[in-house]
């Protein structure tokens, strides 16, 4: 018999059963998430499965964030908060306020996650985890609430299609280039059902805050999960933000002889900055194809590229320069801790003589609901994951999608611009502990 | 759900690929929980006449891919509050598919959707897979639903199953 992939190792393991792709499962939860939107929702599903004097089977695996429509931006998203404070106090279940960040940048920050874990959240990139070589999923309400009651859920275990990225990515590419790159090449359904699995030398080299973005966006190709197989820096990674010791279990890879639905080769050089066209990220094109188009809006943030090293290039790239003129440039940290570190560090200060706007931790204006969002012929350029039509305001208006750099390099012209032509300001930056950073 | 009968023709509301969640249920509405409520901004901006007009017992049909995009269980509940009896596509994403089951709504997945056309009479028989168009007089053949997933919706969806598991 053939080989596993890391997907059906992991699934195998917490499921207890020798499983294939195509078989399903009941596996336990490590680690399990929901938020202001979904939270509700999830909570009535719990004690109306459990009932109404039950408590979740394992508190300590749960994370509740406020972060899609925080600060409060009207009287049924406050109801909401109260509802996750609520849940959270009679639990004792870890709840994160206003301000303390993104409910999947929550998880990597606090140490919800390690290799080998499955992880769900009430929010569609759940996938983010696989980036420390974890399977994370996205999963509804329903799902949640039940699993907050037994500890388990069930699963389809996916086929694996993998990308394999040979040598290294040039200066001015980023993770973000490779996963429009791969979206698409492979379409917005094109990995459905699927575990997206990213491996070769070019991954090998990115550290974590990069795998983690390849993660996050596997569902923009309909993926399950999106796994990286974790390794030393993984481990290194999660003991500087822990502060605890990390065992990496080293089944956690996929065989030689697995069994894969696809493998896609690239070679790391030749791939170019790309940017995802309106409304769909599988529009990706060569930066050089959309170079010129006029921008209104710049957003930097989100769960793919709202840390603090996706800031940082952009504070690189505008230091001692302004925005071009009739552009605003919208910044939103992933994080508490991101936006402290930034403030320290006089990133922010940075971007505030550069005429940005800075504003408090969580999702922004990426899924439309506040802080920034759209008006009809408004055309953004985002460092976010997804463009559908009217997702960040007005059905008229225009997303395009691409990487902090580029994001930067355009911030400079007021049109899009290719990062490589402001090389000098570029950098790649390693992993900051932000740990060092108090909440 | 068991007020739906797929079974039972009516009007299909016909939509084409890739339709994300937000475009079944915006964004900015989804700060409600209620079926009802969210029923009445269902299709609010791609459709904007759907949710006036919709009437109990009738189908909404897709192409590739329907339901993608962000996990909100909203959606399909949405379509729930409407009185929507069923939903047919040629493929779902998959987190549209999973809060489908678990919350009971009648799924199938056609390769032949896209003979079916805006105001069609059509009905869904669900456990042999088959669609069936009334006002063009054929039938279309469906995926029929794997036995783990049968057995999910005919004890009545993740909730009722997830209560038996407790009891046992």
């Amino acid at each position: 018999m053939s080989g596993k992939t890391l997907a059906e190792k992991i699934l195998s393991d917490k499921s207890g059963d020798d499983v294939r792709a195509g078989d399903y499962v009941e596996a336990t939860v490590d680690t399990m998430l929901t938020h202001d939107i979904t939270g509700p929702l999830s909570f009535q599903t719990f004690y109306e499965v459990a009932g109404e004097d039950a408590s979740p089977q394992n508190p300590e695996s749960i994370l509740l964030a406020i972060d899609h429509h925080a600060p409060a931006d009207g009287v049924q998203a406050a109801n909401n908060h109260n509802i996750l404070r609520e849940f959270g106090e009679k639990h004792g279940v870890a709840q994160f306020e206003v301000g303390d960040g993104i409910c999947h940048q929550l998880v990597v920050e606090e140490g919800f996650v390690k290799p080998g874990d499955l992880v769900i959240g009430a929010d569609s990139h759940s996938t983010t985890f696989g980036g420390l070589g974890a399977f994370g999923t996205g999963v509804g309400s329903s799902d949640l609430g039940t699993a907050m009651a037994t500890g388990e859920l069930w699963f389809r275990v996916p086929e694996t299609r993998r990308f394999e990225v040979t040598g290294e990515l040039s200066p001015g590419v980023y993770a973000k280039d490779l996963i429009l790159k791969f979206i698409g090449d492979v379409g917005f359904a094109g990995a459905t059902y699927m575990a997206a699995e990213y491996t070769g030398s070019a991954i090998e080299s990115l550290p974590i805050h990069e795998r983690i973005v390849l993660s996050n966006m596997a569902i923009e190709m309909g993926g399950k999960a999106g796994l990286v197989e974790p390794d030393q820096r993984t481990v290194a990674f999660l003991e500087a933000q822990t502060g605890e010791s990390v065992e990496l279990d080293p089944n956690l890879y996929s065989d030689d002889d697995a069994e894969f639905a696809s493998v896609e080769r690239y070679i790391g050089e030749e791939i170019e900055p790309q940017v995802s066209k309106p409304s769909n990220p599988e529009n990706a094109v060569s930066v050089s194809e959309v170079a010129g188009t006029s921008i209104d809006q710049l957003f930097v943030g989100t769960c793919t590229n709202g840390r603090y090293e996706d800031i940082k290039i952009v504070a690189d790239i505008l230091a001692g320069e302004t925005l071009a003129q009739g552009t605003r440039m919208v910044v939103v940290p992933a994080s508490r801790r991101v936006y402290q570190k930034a403030l320290e560090t006089g990133v922010f200060q940075t971007l505030i003589d550069a005429g940005a706007i800075i504003q408090s931790a969580g999702c922004g204006p990426c899924a439309g609901y506040h802080q920034g969002v759209l008006g009809d012929d408004d055309v953004c350029l985002a460092t976010a994951n997804r463009n559908f039509p009217g997702r960040e305001g007005s059905m008229q208006s225009q997303v395009y999608l691409a990487s902090p750099a580029t994001v930067g390099a355009s911030a400079l012209y007021g049109e899009i611009t290719d990062p490589r032509s402001v090389e000098s300001k570029l950098n790649r930056h390693d992993d900051y502990i932000l740990s060092e950073v108090q909440r | 759900m068991s007020d739906r009968d797929p079974d039972t023709a009516g009007q299909a509301w016909v939509f084409g690929a890739d339709i994300d969640t937000d475009q079944i249920t915006p964004s900015r509405f989804i700060v409600s929980s209620d079926p009802k409520e969210l029923a009445t901004h269902a299709f609010n901006d791609l459709r904007p006449e759907f949710s006036a007009n919709v009437s109990p017992g009738d189908f909404v049909v897709a192409g590739e891919n329907f339901g993608s995009g962000s996990s909100r269980e909203h959606a399909p509940l949405s379509l729930i509050g409407a009185g929507v009896s069923g939903v047919v596509a040629q493929s779902f994403a998959r987190i549209f598919f999973r809060n489908g089951i678990n919350l009971g709504l009648p799924l199938l997945i056609c390769p032949d959707a896209d003979r079916i056309d805006d105001g069609d009479e059509i009905s869904m028989d669900v456990a042999d897979g088959v669609v069936h168009n009334h006002t063009k007089d054929e039938s279309y053949e469906a995926e029929a639903l794997p036995p783990f997933l049968q057995s999910l919706v005919e004890s009545g969806g993740l909730k009722e199953y997830t209560k038996s598991k407790l009891e046992s």
